[in-house]
């Protein structure tokens, strides 16, 4: 068997370049969204989003078995639904807070039986398991492309609206105060995570996307001063998990993104559990 | 409120809600001012305020106003309405009737001469945040772009005057109640604000706290207005020029009341720290018995 960097750098396997690249892109949009996510303690939100967009996957494969035009794909299917999910979140939280939690459970199951239920429905063999678990391997030139495009997009929104996007996570009511106008910045930031979903989702599945969110992210809070130096941190962060989890997936042959959000969460746990010994040892003397 | 009092208020609020509409410049027109106090010396102008939370009716036909430079203290029971008024005068709300006009037109068009300490109620310990950034935040202007060191001489002012210099660098979880809201005060004091408005800046505060929290609020007052909701319904600070009771009245419950105040030299220092005022709940002024003394 041929090492891992032979590999990345053998033209005639081209799929093990995409996805070491594809980790790298993928390692700054989970770091700087995932940063937003945790501060924002909107994990559970961003969890909805990514299930339902099971749902869009299944209608897309639905209909395309039953001869629509060939431009509908399962990513636009997931793009729809994901956007579609954001916006109906935003309208809850703004509306009527007190039912968001109702609706956020309520998109996450409905989206993912749509998605069961379509592609039950779908001749051929559509396995749910393969969209909800990805496979980093499985990335195209396309992908790579679109993912480049998205992180240049999020890193001149958050350089730009920076000291905004903190004063808005930090103090919405104060924020407001100020002329911002957070509830345009809250839709804005669930459309972004919408689509990043979408873009991520191929990486390290539905499932795994929001475990690759929150992580990498929660880790750098523990030794992160402000919420530039969070997004920094949890980038290298992710960037270490998703590179380190795709090589030892090479070696043991695992699989890759169940690898990564495996080592995101057992680094997580160790330095929370070291944490939590060591304020019990310093309160104890 | 006398008939004279109420047409005068009511010629009040439409000559301000003309000026409002039209920025009293604009198409040329002059407006004739038939006001007891020129706008800009009235701080707040609530007029047949009207207020309610889907089924709950919160404020009906509530006016009271408050001039420039007083230090008004709003009391009330928990639920009574303090905070909602209080975002309503900052303008994060918005009456359903009547008006609030701050400086003579509508608070969101007096963005940078309103500071909000709000009750940061929800605040997230685990946010890294320091406190010089907390402050900085009261540079925001819409979505206008900040550099890192753009109005770095009013931050540094602002900590001054809310003696958190020496905080600058911790981080915000870190420090006492009592400091995280002086350094709330602090980033409302960065634009220089004329009017300043805080809800229950010294809840669950310990007295030493409190008193220094006063001392910092002593200084401000010799430059703005300040309007800050208490829970205490009984005892005011000195500071206080008036007291606006909300929902005191059981018989009027979503009202606004201006009280008499009383020097109250008997109480514990150790319980209330510094010299305090009792409110008289049961002398009721009239609306306009702030503007003796004022302009004619």
């Amino acid at each position: 068997m041929i090492s891992f960097f032979q590999a990345v750098m053998n033209p005639s396997v081209p799929f093990v370049r995409n996805a070491l690249i594809g980790s790298v892109l993928a390692a700054f949009l989970f770091g700087i969204l995932g940063s937003m996510v945790t501060v924002r303690r909107i994990a559970g939100l961003a969890g909805a989003i990514s299930h339902t967009v099971l749902g869009g996957i299944g209608l897309a494969l639905f209909l395309v078995s039953r001869g629509a035009p060939g431009w509908i794909s399962p990513m636009l299917g997931a793009l729809v639904f994901a956007i579609l999910a954001a916006i109906t979140i935003s309208i809850v939280s703004i509306k009527a807070k007190q039912r968001e939690d109702t609706v956020i459970n309520a998109l996450w199951a409905i989206g993912m039986s749509l998605g069961v239920i379509f592609m039950a429905k779908t001749p051929g063999y559509a396995d749910p398991m393969s969209y909800l678990f990805g496979n980093i391997l499985l990335v195209t030139q396309k992908n790579l492309y679109i993912l480049g495009a998205l992180n240049i997009i999020v890193l001149l929104l958050v350089v730009r609206f920076y000291r905004h996007i903190e004063a808005a996570s930090f103090d919405e009511e104060f924020a407001a105060t100020k002329g911002l106008p957070v509830m345009a910045i809250y839709l804005f930031l669930l459309l972004i995570i919408a689509v990043a979903i979408v873009m991520l989702q191929t990486f390290v599945g539905i499932v795994m996307v929001i475990a690759m969110l929150t992580l990498p992210a929660g880790t750098a809070g523990f030794f992160s001063h402000n919420l530039a130096g969070m997004m920094v941190n949890s980038s290298i962060l992710a960037l270490i998990f998703s590179v380190l989890g795709l090589i030892l997936s090479w070696v043991f042959d695992l699989p890759a993104g169940a690898l990564i959000v495996l080592i995101a969460g057992m680094v997580y746990i160790g330095i929370s559990v070291g944490r939590m010994l060591q304020g019990r040892r310093s309160s104890k003397s | 409120m006398n008939q004279a009092a109420q047409n005068e208020a009511a010629t009040l609020g439409q000559t301000l809600s003309s000026l409002d509409s039209m920025d009293g410049k604009e198409h040329g027109v002059i407006v004739e001012l038939t006001l007891p106090h020129p706008p800009e010396n009235v701080a707040i102008w609530c007029h047949d305020l009207s207020f309610r939370y889907r089924e709950v009716e919160v404020f009906r036909n509530v006016t009271f106003h408050v001039h420039s430079g007083e230090f008004v203290v709003l009391t009330g029971k928990n639920g009574a309405g303090k905070s909602t008024l209080l975002k309503l005068v900052v303008g994060l709300l918005e009456p359903q009737q009547g008006q609030v006009l701050v400086f003579g037109v509508s608070p969101r068009r007096r963005i940078e001469s309103i500071g909000y300490v709000p009750q940061h109620a929800s605040f997230d310990p685990a946010f890294p945040i320091r406190v010089e950034d907390v402050v900085g935040m009261g540079r925001l202007s819409g979505l206008s772009y900040i550099s890192k060191d753009q109005k770095r001489g009013d931050i540094e002012w602002a900590m001054e005057q809310a003696e958190v210099t020496d905080l600058r660098a911790r981080p915000f979880s870190a420090l006492s109640g009592g400091q995280r809201r002086r350094v709330l005060v602090a980033r409302a004091l960065v634009g220089h604000p004329r009017l300043l408005v805080l809800d229950e800046p010294t809840a669950n505060m310990d007295i030493d706290s409190e008193n220094k929290f006063f001392e910092v609020l002593a200084r401000i007052k010799m430059g703005a207005t300040i309007l800050i909701a208490t829970h205490d319904s009984d005892f005011v600070s000195e500071l206080a020029d008036t007291v606006l009771c909300v929902g005191q009245d059981s018989e009027h419950p979503h009202s606004v009341h201006r009280h008499a105040m009383e020097k109250a030299e008997d109480l514990p220092k150790d319980i209330y720290g510094s010299n305090m005022l009792r409110v008289r709940h049961d002398i009721e002024l009239p609306d306009d018995a702030c503007c003796e003394g004022k302009d004619p």
